[in-house]
């Protein structure tokens, strides 16, 4: 299938259509922020600015129910209780619309952890087949960029079901999958015609405006070699406050907590996103803490986006070079920074 | 939604709970379900997640063994909420179990090798399961050989299997104690010294241990002194997990995961790992 286009008018009466059938979330200015919301007519969409929250959320809630339960006295035994269950299962068809390429192609990222052959988690999965990322290609890519250093790039196509480009007065839009096909199959969308040389030359210009990428081969080995450095480690956590905004905002961060909230006799397990800089994260019972200081859970962030998922998936790195960790870091942490630091540390030590 | 969910637990019901010490106890449990009680099937060295619905889930060993599958034993030490919340629970309540999860003790290579078990503290959980296994297939092992300790005689576990285990005559049983009271009739001294002591041949044995950090350290250096090699030496960890599946990104030692890659290892493969315990 040849691409299409749609004019920038009609993305909203789309829109209107898809969310007759399905839950429609899509970025919308709020409070001075870009944010996802779920869409309903009359909602007014950010096309333009790139949303600050990754689309991670439509497939790893913040906050995700995945059982309530009720404990019920035995009135023979009014000391005992039993309890019953009951399984969440978010079954809601939704279409996510409006993140960049960089954001989606988090959630291949998520795939190769939570739906590959060793382990399937069924909330993940059951989202995750349920959801159709509507993705629009970066034609403006800010300061804090990286994504040709990463193996990707503008137009990425990784993780997305339709890739949208902006052109003049509109997008062209490309199915990267037969659940995208279907989307496109509305009668808002039209041949492309020579826009699409217009798209690509949309793509073309953002990957020029990233300038050279950051050569960050040997990363893994790099990191390795330091792990025991903790000198050079801690001179790189030394502005780190530990808030942990990077790993909110980051579309390829998967860590979680599993808490239970009890109101009475009933209550319900939730999980939600953790964050492996705070202390707590890994403080055992004993009170033994393996990451106890700023120092040692950098390196551990670093370290799983750069050499231990690289390690389990055959090189690709964990990160997607969106830049919102550097972008948003209230003290300046630059995680292009710290991989070149480490790089060049380990070849001198060598 | 997939076939299983991995963060569901089963429904089951403590059918006894023992006073192993002050702070201490032992929860025998079955699957509600009884054709999932019957289909249950693990290995020594397993772990479950025990739910204590309303405060949360924390991690134990399975530490009955599945030669005997009359309940799932899981012994549990207070330290935090979780296992404070589970030390309240009476035979009849009901509990969460998520279970089996993490890899097991390779007793297939253990067969025919003369095995001592070296465990401090809550630390002979873990070597429970693999020490009544071993003593269920009796002819399959050589030499058994038993070294644990604990802060003093009333911090001891598993006291009535103690008291059957010294009634055979195909196990050699050592405990050790930093502190003595009047009746204690066993050694006093730290593990490691003590191990020294026993002197067991590195020949064709196999040293599987588990106690807390400062213990396994002395420990690894005793066993070096006797000649076992690093894949002679088997340990499992704990770290702190929430998943145990895997994904919560808590329990990773570089690129491994306790709750998955582990917990057992050799220490032969622990030190191909980043040091981070």
């Amino acid at each position: 299938m040849g691409r299409k286009y749609i004019a920038e008018n009609d993305v909203i009466a789309w829109l209107d259509t898809l969310a007759d059938d399905n839950l429609v979330i899509a970025p919308v200015a709020e409070t001075g922020t870009v944010i996802y919301r779920p869409y309903l007519p009359g909602t007014e969409v950010e096309l333009t600015n790139r949303p600050v929250s990754s689309p991670k959320e439509a497939v790893f809630p913040q906050t995700e129910l995945l059982f309530s339960y009720k404990q019920d006295k035995d009135p023979e035994h009014p000391d005992r209780t039993k309890v019953d269950m009951k399984e969440a299962t978010p079954d809601r068809s939704t279409v996510f619309f409006g993140p960049r390429p960089c954001g989606t192609r988090g959630i291949s990222m998520f795939d190769k952890v939570y739906n590959c052959g060793k382990m399937q988690d069924a909330y993940y999965v059951t989202r995750r087949e349920n959801t159709a990322f509507v993705t629009i290609a970066c034609s403006r890519p800010d300061a804090t960029c990286f994504c040709h250093s990463v193996g990707s790039g503008p137009a990425d196509t990784e993780g997305s079901d339709v890739l949208l480009t902006p052109v003049n007065g509109g997008f062209v839009a490309e199915a990267v999958t037969d659940k995208g096909k279907d989307l496109l199959a509305s009668p808002l969308f039209a041949d492309a015609g020579k826009l699409e040389q217009e798209a690509n030359a949309v793509v073309e210009k953002a990957r020029e405006m990233l300038g050279d990428p950051h050569d960050f081969s040997e990363a893994e080995s790099s990191l390795y070699n330091l792990f025991d450095d903790m000198d050079f480690w801690e001179e790189q956590a030394a502005k780190c406050i530990n808030c942990g905004a990077c790993t909110y905002l980051c579309p390829t961060c998967h860590c979680f907590n599993i808490t239970d909230q009890n109101v009475g006799l009933s209550g319900r397990r939730i999980r939600t996103w953790d964050n492996c800089m705070s202390f707590e994260f890994t403080l055992e019972g004993s009170g033994h803490n393996p990451r106890p200081t700023k120092a040692h859970r950098l390196k551990n962030r670093l370290g799983h986006k750069f050499a231990y998922y690289p390690e389990n998936n055959e090189g690709l790195v964990a990160c997607c070079g969106c830049g919102r960790c550097i972008e948003r870091c209230p003290s300046g942490v630059d995680i292009r920074a710290i991989v070149l630091a480490a790089k060049e540390r380990s070849n001198v030590q060598k | 939604m997939c076939k299983s969910n991995l963060l569901m637990p089963e429904s089951a019901t403590i059918q006894e709970v023992v006073q192993e010490t002050a702070n201490i106890k032992t929860f025998r449990i079955t699957l509600d379900d009884e054709q999932k009680m019957k289909d249950f099937s693990f290995m020594p060295g397993q772990v479950g997640q025990l739910t204590a619905f309303g405060t949360g889930e924390s991690t134990f060993v399975i530490n009955s063994s599945p030669t005997r599958m009359d309940y799932l034993q899981f012994s549990v030490m207070q330290v935090g909420e979780v296992t404070q919340r589970l030390h309240q629970l009476r035979p009849g309540d009901t509990v969460g179990v998520r279970a089996p999860l993490g890899n097991s003790f390779d007793v297939e290579s253990m067969k025919g090798k003369d095995i001592v078990f070296i465990g401090g503290g809550i630390g002979m959980a873990p070597l429970r399961t693999l020490l009544v296994y071993m003593l269920d297939n009796r002819e399959e092992y050589g030499d058994i050989t038993l070294l644990y300790g604990a802060r003093s005689p009333a911090d001891l576990s598993y006291k009535t299997d103690l008291d059957e285990w010294k009634q055979r005559d195909d196990i050699n049983i050592h405990l050790t104690v930093d502190v003595e009271t009047p009746d204690w009739d066993g050694t006093v001294g730290l593990i490691p010294n003590v191990l020294k002591d026993i002197n067991p041949a590195s020949k064709n044995g196999v040293a599987v241990t588990c106690g807390p950090p400062i213990m396994i350290k002395f420990t690894l250096m005793a066993l070096q002194e006797l000649g076992f090699e690093d894949d002679q030496i088997v340990t499992t960890l704990e770290k702190r997990m929430k998943c145990g599946v895997g994904l919560c990104g808590r329990c990773n030692i570089g690129s491994k995961y306790v709750c998955i890659d582990g917990p057992v290892f050799t220490y032969a493969q622990l030190k191909e790992l980043p040091a981070e315990l």
